[in-house]
């Protein structure tokens, strides 16, 4: 199916494949890219180079230091937002992964009395943003008593996770053949039997995909760790980067850009090595 | 499917002691409800509850450690003669029409190149993704430091082209900002277009291409022809989503922006925080965050009948 549509590619030659297909596509990565390449040679310049163009070209480094980096993790919170991070993340998946496969069997296979207008409840719960929900989300948080910890954000994440992942394993689960599950039903296998032996040892790289892209949405998310959280060492990378690494008017811009560069990174390694998950997560919730 | 149920009952012998537990653990009923529950919960309490909060918040005078009075309309009819408001309003319209224009157009471009044969593709593909795996936020650092006003790369190499002579100021004039700040945005929005479209692009057969050319249909008729037709439901949906998401932006302008210079980049999320976080207001923020719902609403409504026409397209009955 990948290479269904190059039928009429066999009939270009090179010179008009240049420009109307590789010209183009180079335009495009430089500008995805070039971001990230800017973040990363920015966080190896030492101070000098990185404000005077004049003397040293900004798109090379002359003499890559680790300065910024020593500055971010030892003079910093940045370890601690880290951590952070990592625990909110795995959590938020964890228990979000475990409401939806429940919810997911429940609306897909077992078919309850309204199953269906559950499963559309959940669809419309998943385009509700965190911008609306975030004020009487606070006022909640404030007066269960939550307020600048960690659980704040566990309990929280889930409301944009679940319905994803929901939505992402029925979809998963439809794939999988009914027959399956018939015939251990003949064979006297209870429903929690069925779905712990044959369904979700089936429906893993389903639950890889929705892991992965709900454990990313977590890493991502701003507005409530930024409302929720307020003690420093308690804050996640991306809100401790943008409140916390700028002193008054002074932009250490190497810091800054280290601290984007090692926040982006686990979610890159991660992404990089399960790319057809993460695509397949990312379209398979908008085809369903 | 329903019809398995008696069988499977009667299949087996239970201990009596065992049989309800057994046979309520294995009602489709029972058992539905009692998984659906966690995940019920949870949007119940943190989702639904909210939600209804927001509009009840959005009629008192609450402010951060106050529960507040009902003042009935009041929070909207002092909106409705804000200055800054109306201007936040147009600048989310205006962000999100153009943005999302951008990324609709680029993103199929980039899923019609990526569609065609390419060496390595599968690693142009992954690269793509890049800048929507990275944390907004941090992304986001990363074109304030290229929007500086001093140390602007982009300045720099333009004046190194001899194409300007002085350096851009991003981020300092209204319509400057809004442009760098829907640039970073599409930046970013690109390769969830590109990618969502290019799955759709191929699920297209290449058969009704052939079938085109060989009725002599040339490359922009066989676009116009074939692939928009095939694909727009997918558009439907991915434009739905991508609208609703530049809609609500928020961090992408906290971490660049703030709302300034002049509140010309503040859109109804960002003042809705700062005037319910920052200036300690609960009650006008959430009338704001509540004014966004019509909007949302017209976006969902556009979206469900994007699937429904998806659905009769394909004779599916559900």
């Amino acid at each position: 199916m990948a290479d269904a549509t190059e039928g009429m590619d066999q009939f270009e030659r090179l010179p008009r494949r240049l420009f109307t297909l590789y010209l183009p596509l180079g335009v495009f990565l430089f500008v995805l890219l070039f971001p990230f390449y800017w973040m990363t040679t920015t966080t190896f310049k030492p101070d000098d180079e990185l404000y005077d163009y004049a003397r040293f070209n900004p798109f090379w480094v002359a003499h890559p230091t680790l300065e910024h980096i020593e500055k971010l993790f030892f003079e910093t919170s940045y370890p601690s937002w880290l951590i952070n991070t990592m625990v909110v993340s795995v959590a938020a998946t964890a228990i979000s992964l475990f409401c939806s496969v429940c919810a997911a069997y429940a609306i897909e296979r077992l078919r309850f009395s309204g199953a269906r207008y559950v499963g559309l409840a959940i669809f419309l719960a998943y385009l509700v943003p965190p911008s609306i929900l975030f004020i009487p989300l606070a006022a909640i948080i404030f007066k269960i008593g939550l307020f600048d910890s960690d659980w704040a954000l566990i309990l929280t994440y889930p409301t944009f996770l679940v319905p994803f992942c929901t939505w992402l394993l029925m979809g998963y689960f439809r794939t999988i053949p009914y027959e399956l599950e018939e015939c251990a039903l003949i064979d006297g296998a209870t429903r929690l039997q069925i779905l712990w032996k044959i369904t979700l040892p089936l429906a893993v790289p389903g639950l890889i995909s929705a892991g992965i892209f709900a454990f990313t949405l977590s890493w991502n998310e701003f507005i409530y760790a930024l409302t929720f959280i307020s003690s420093s060492e308690n804050k996640t990378v991306p809100v401790g980067a943008i409140t916390e690494l700028v002193e008054g008017d002074v932009y250490h811009w190497g810091s800054l850009m280290a601290a984007a560069l090692f926040g982006s990174l686990p979610v890159v390694i991660l992404y990089s090595f399960f790319v057809e998950y993460y695509v397949s997560s990312l379209t398979g919730a908008v085809k369903e | 499917m329903a019809s398995l149920t008696p069988v499977q009952r009667t299949a087996r012998v239970i201990p009596t002691r065992q049989r309800l537990a057994f046979r309520l653990l294995d009602d489709r009923n029972f058992l539905g409800l009692l998984m659906i529950a966690p995940a019920a919960a949870f949007l119940l309490v943190f989702l639904a509850y909210p939600l209804a909060l927001g509009f009840w918040l959005g009629m008192t005078d609450a402010t951060i450690g106050q529960p507040g009075r009902f003042v009935g309309f009041a929070n909207f009819i002092s909106l409705a003669h804000d200055q800054i408001f109306w201007l936040s309003v147009f600048n989310t319209t205006f962000y999100t029409v153009v943005a999302s224009a951008l990324k609709f157009g680029l993103g199929l471009y980039l899923a019609l190149l990526l569609n065609r044969r390419l060496a390595m593709k599968s690693l142009v593909r992954a690269v793509v993704l890049l800048p929507f795996v990275t944390p907004t936020v941090l992304s986001a650092i990363a074109f304030w430091w290229i929007y500086d006003p001093q140390f602007s790369i982009i300045s720099w190499s333009l004046i190194k082209l001899g194409l300007i002579h002085q350096y851009i100021d991003f981020l300092g004039s209204p319509w400057n900002a809004r442009w760098s700040v829907i640039f970073a945005n599409v930046w970013r929005g690109i390769p969830f277009v590109a990618i969502t479209l290019l799955a759709g692009l191929q699920t297209i057969s290449p058969s009704l291409y052939e079938a085109a050319t060989l009725d002599g249909a040339g490359p922009w008729q066989r676009f116009r022809f074939v692939t928009l037709p095939m694909l727009s439901p997918i558009i439907a949906v991915v434009m739905t989503f991508s609208v609703l998401l530049t809609f609500t932006d928020f961090q992408l302008i906290y971490a660049i922006t703030r709302g300034g210079p002049m509140n010309a980049t503040q859109l109804m999320a960002t003042l809705s925080f700062q005037r319910a976080i920052t200036g300690g207001n609960l009650g006008e923020g959430a009338a704001i965050a509540d004014a966004m719902v019509p909007f949302l609403l017209a976006a969902i409504l556009f979206s469900y009948f994007g699937l429904q026409r998806r659905r009769w397209q394909q004779g599916s009955r559900d």
